[in-house]
């Protein structure tokens, strides 16, 4: 168990010049000892290569990694301790189930006591017991995942487990076990676990903390809350939620907010409201969640055209266009009210609440 | 109901036409002898069975066999094991993997009878570079006068000439396994003994079996090369099963033995390998069970 401090970047090529060139781009990061991190993006973001230089399967081209203050950099990941599981089931074929959970055991040294105590254990927590003595090589693909989860856990003094995508091959109800079986060993040894997913849903189940990565950047670090409720870049905006936030484009003029040739003068602090009058032209970012029809002609609300409304079981989702000939589609999730709304008409949306974010350059105004 | 048509038998007349010349005439050819005497084109004589108990008692026979099989275990204990250490050795990927696969594959690319020449050659320890050298450092090297010598030469000489095509079936095998492998071994802290005893070698079961397959049936056949080198000599020392039969066949015009045990020997061939292919095959997969998920 270990705190790691990440001060690195890494690019693929020899001498990187622009950003492009990175695979990921310097990043300065604690991760606290026994925290449940999940490192979430969409494929190519970087977290892979992030994962394999904190396991030190990769180093990094540039900066250090520190377990509990000391340089690992140049360290094995067997001299890093690092226990990791990827997102292929890899087993070592002519072996039994029980010597594939054995094996990074005694490759230790470890007493064959101790070994077999702990093989026990892993296979009871994943279900394994039974196939113990199978050889390995013959089981289906969420068995042989099992086996490698199995592997990664088996250890107990590791500085922390590294998860790449473990649950991409197993069957959607195997999956919750799983990920609560992960959250319980957890919450039971507090170890440090360091989760790479591009399922917004696993991760923040999963993660105390959620690193949301984009092109080689951690463009958020927070817990699943400070995600949803104040995206710091209008890509977490995007990335995080089902549907993701709406953002209009708005502008400041004449002492007021203008969005879709509508003056509007919300309620905001007054660092923001200068903020937003010295940029002029920002975004506007609201959640689905927080959308309300108003009356019409509400002095407080945008007229938007109505696309679409659907029943998604326990909600309404209503798709939109702004009314003003500009291009930005509103998705709001309302109540039984939406049933009312047919395509073509005009619908009022409060857009201005407590929950509304601003962006300029994509990034959050604080 | 689906019309019947016969067309088809048109289509696999040429291939079965093919198959009978290469193939199955010569084979018939070769059974008709093996149960005639023939005397001339005139006179043939039924014998049933004679000629294949007469190949059976042949005690030069028997010998040529023994010779034979040392020869081919000698041939896979040696090229298999250099075959994988040199797969291992070669370089990954850039120009000098490239380099490495041309280098290897070159004594491949040379015909039998140039490969006995040269050693031939190589081995005279008046001209030849190894039989100088051998000679110059105190070694009676000698393979036209002392039967280990020559054996041993002729061994040498198939390693030279075909551990090559080992290293490259390894080498294609190594290079099909997934890099998340050595990453999970490294993790596991996996020494470089385990990787290979557990990762590399599982993995090349399938090409090993290939290799061993096709050096088991070549050197088995093997006839060119100890022809060049020594004739099959010193005394019988080099005569391998097909120099025997040649001599049989061709020296003495035996044709009914030799269509006899060439019968025996084709059945030897295929029965080795049967038993090779089964036993690789089990080893690999022994105590496999499929079982459900979850």
């Amino acid at each position: 168990m270990a705190r790691i401090d990440l001060d690195l970047a890494h690019s693929y090529v020899a001498d990187p010049q622009k950003d492009e060139d990175y695979a990921l781009l310097p990043l300065n990061f604690t991760f606290e000892d026994g925290g449940a991190y999940a490192l979430l993006g969409p494929s190519g973001c970087g977290k892979t290569t992030l994962l394999n230089c904190i396991s030190g399967l990769l180093r990094p081209s540039q900066g250090t990694i520190r377990f509990d203050g000391n340089d690992v950099t140049d360290a094995s990941p067997q001299a890093r301790n690092i226990a990791q599981v990827f997102q292929f089931p890899v087993i070592y074929d002519t072996m039994t189930v029980g010597e594939n959970l054995a094996f990074p055991l005694r490759n230790r040294g470890v007493s064959a006591a101790q070994v077999k105590e702990r093989v026990g254990k892993v296979a009871e927590m994943l279900d394994l017991s039974a196939s113990l003595d199978r050889r390995a090589s013959g089981l289906a693909a969420d068995a042989k995942q099992k086996i490698s989860l199995g592997r990664g856990l088996v250890r107990q003094d590791v500085s922390a487990i590294l998860f790449d995508e473990p649950l991409t091959v197993i069957d959607p109800h195997l999956k919750w076990q799983l990920r609560r079986k992960l959250k319980e060993i957890h919450h039971e040894f507090r170890l440090t676990l360091i989760y790479v997913t591009h399922d917004q849903t696993e991760a923040l189940t999963f993660a105390d903390q959620v690193v949301v990565m984009s092109r080689g950047k951690a463009v958020q670090v927070g817990s699943a809350d400070a995600l949803f409720e104040r995206p710091a870049h209008t890509f977490v905006g995007h990335f995080i939620g089902s549907p993701g936030m709406n953002f209009l484009p708005g502008q400041w003029r004449d002492g007021a907010v203008e969005v879709a040739g509508r003056r509007f003068l919300p309620d905001l602090p007054p660092q923001t409201l200068s903020a937003l009058q010295s940029a002029g032209n920002f975004k506007i970012g609201v959640r689905p969640e927080y959308l309300q029809l108003a009356p019409e002609g509400d002095p407080q609300a945008l007229p938007v055209r109505v696309e679409r409304a659907q029943d998604i079981g326990t909600y309404w989702l209503m798709t939109s266009k702004v009314n003003h000939g500009e291009d930005a589609t509103i998705r709001a999730r309302l109540g039984t009210e939406a049933a009312a709304l047919r395509p073509g008409k005009t619908a009022w949306l409060s857009v201005f609440n407590r929950h509304t974010c601003f962006y300029i350059n994509e990034e959050l105004v604080p | 109901m689906k019309p019947v048509n016969q067309k088809a038998w048109l289509l696999v007349l040429p291939v079965v036409i093919c198959v009978a010349f290469s193939a199955i005439l010569p084979l018939m050819t070769i059974v008709n002898y093996s149960v005639q005497d023939i005397i001339s084109p005139e006179r043939r004589v039924f014998v049933g069975t004679e000629w294949f108990a007469t190949v059976l008692r042949d005690g030069e026979l028997h010998d040529a066999l023994l010779r034979q099989l040392g020869f081919s275990l000698a041939v896979l204990c040696v090229e298999i094991p250099i075959g994988i250490l040199l797969a291992l050795a070669m370089p990954a990927r850039g120009w000098q993997a490239s380099a490495a696969l041309v280098i290897i594959a070159l004594s491949l690319l040379i015909p039998w009878n140039v490969v006995g020449t040269i050693w031939q050659i190589f081995g005279r320890t008046d001209i030849g570079l190894l039989g100088a050298a051998l000679d110059g450092m105190g070694f009676a090297y000698n393979y036209t006068g002392s039967a280990v010598d020559a054996w041993v030469t002729v061994l040498v000489m198939d390693v030279w000439h075909w551990t090559p095509l080992v290293a490259l079936l390894c080498y294609a095998g190594l290079r099909a396994i997934p890099d998340a492998y050595y990453q999970a071994a490294q993790i596991d802290g996996a020494s470089r003994f385990a990787v290979f005893r557990f990762i590399q070698l599982p993995k090349l079961r399938g090409v090993l079996m290939i290799a061993v397959l096709l050096r088991f049936m070549d050197s088995f056949m093997i006839y060119t090369e100890p022809f060049v080198l020594t004739g099959g000599g010193p005394g019988n020392a080099t005569t391998f099963l097909s120099q025997y039969l040649t001599q049989k066949a061709v020296g003495q015009f035996d044709l009914g033995p030799a269509a006899a045990f060439s019968i025996v020997y084709f059945l030897i061939i295929l029965l080795t390998c049967f038993v090779l292919y089964n036993w690789m095959q089990r080893a690999g997969t022994a105590g496999t069970e499929e079982v459900p998920n979850g």
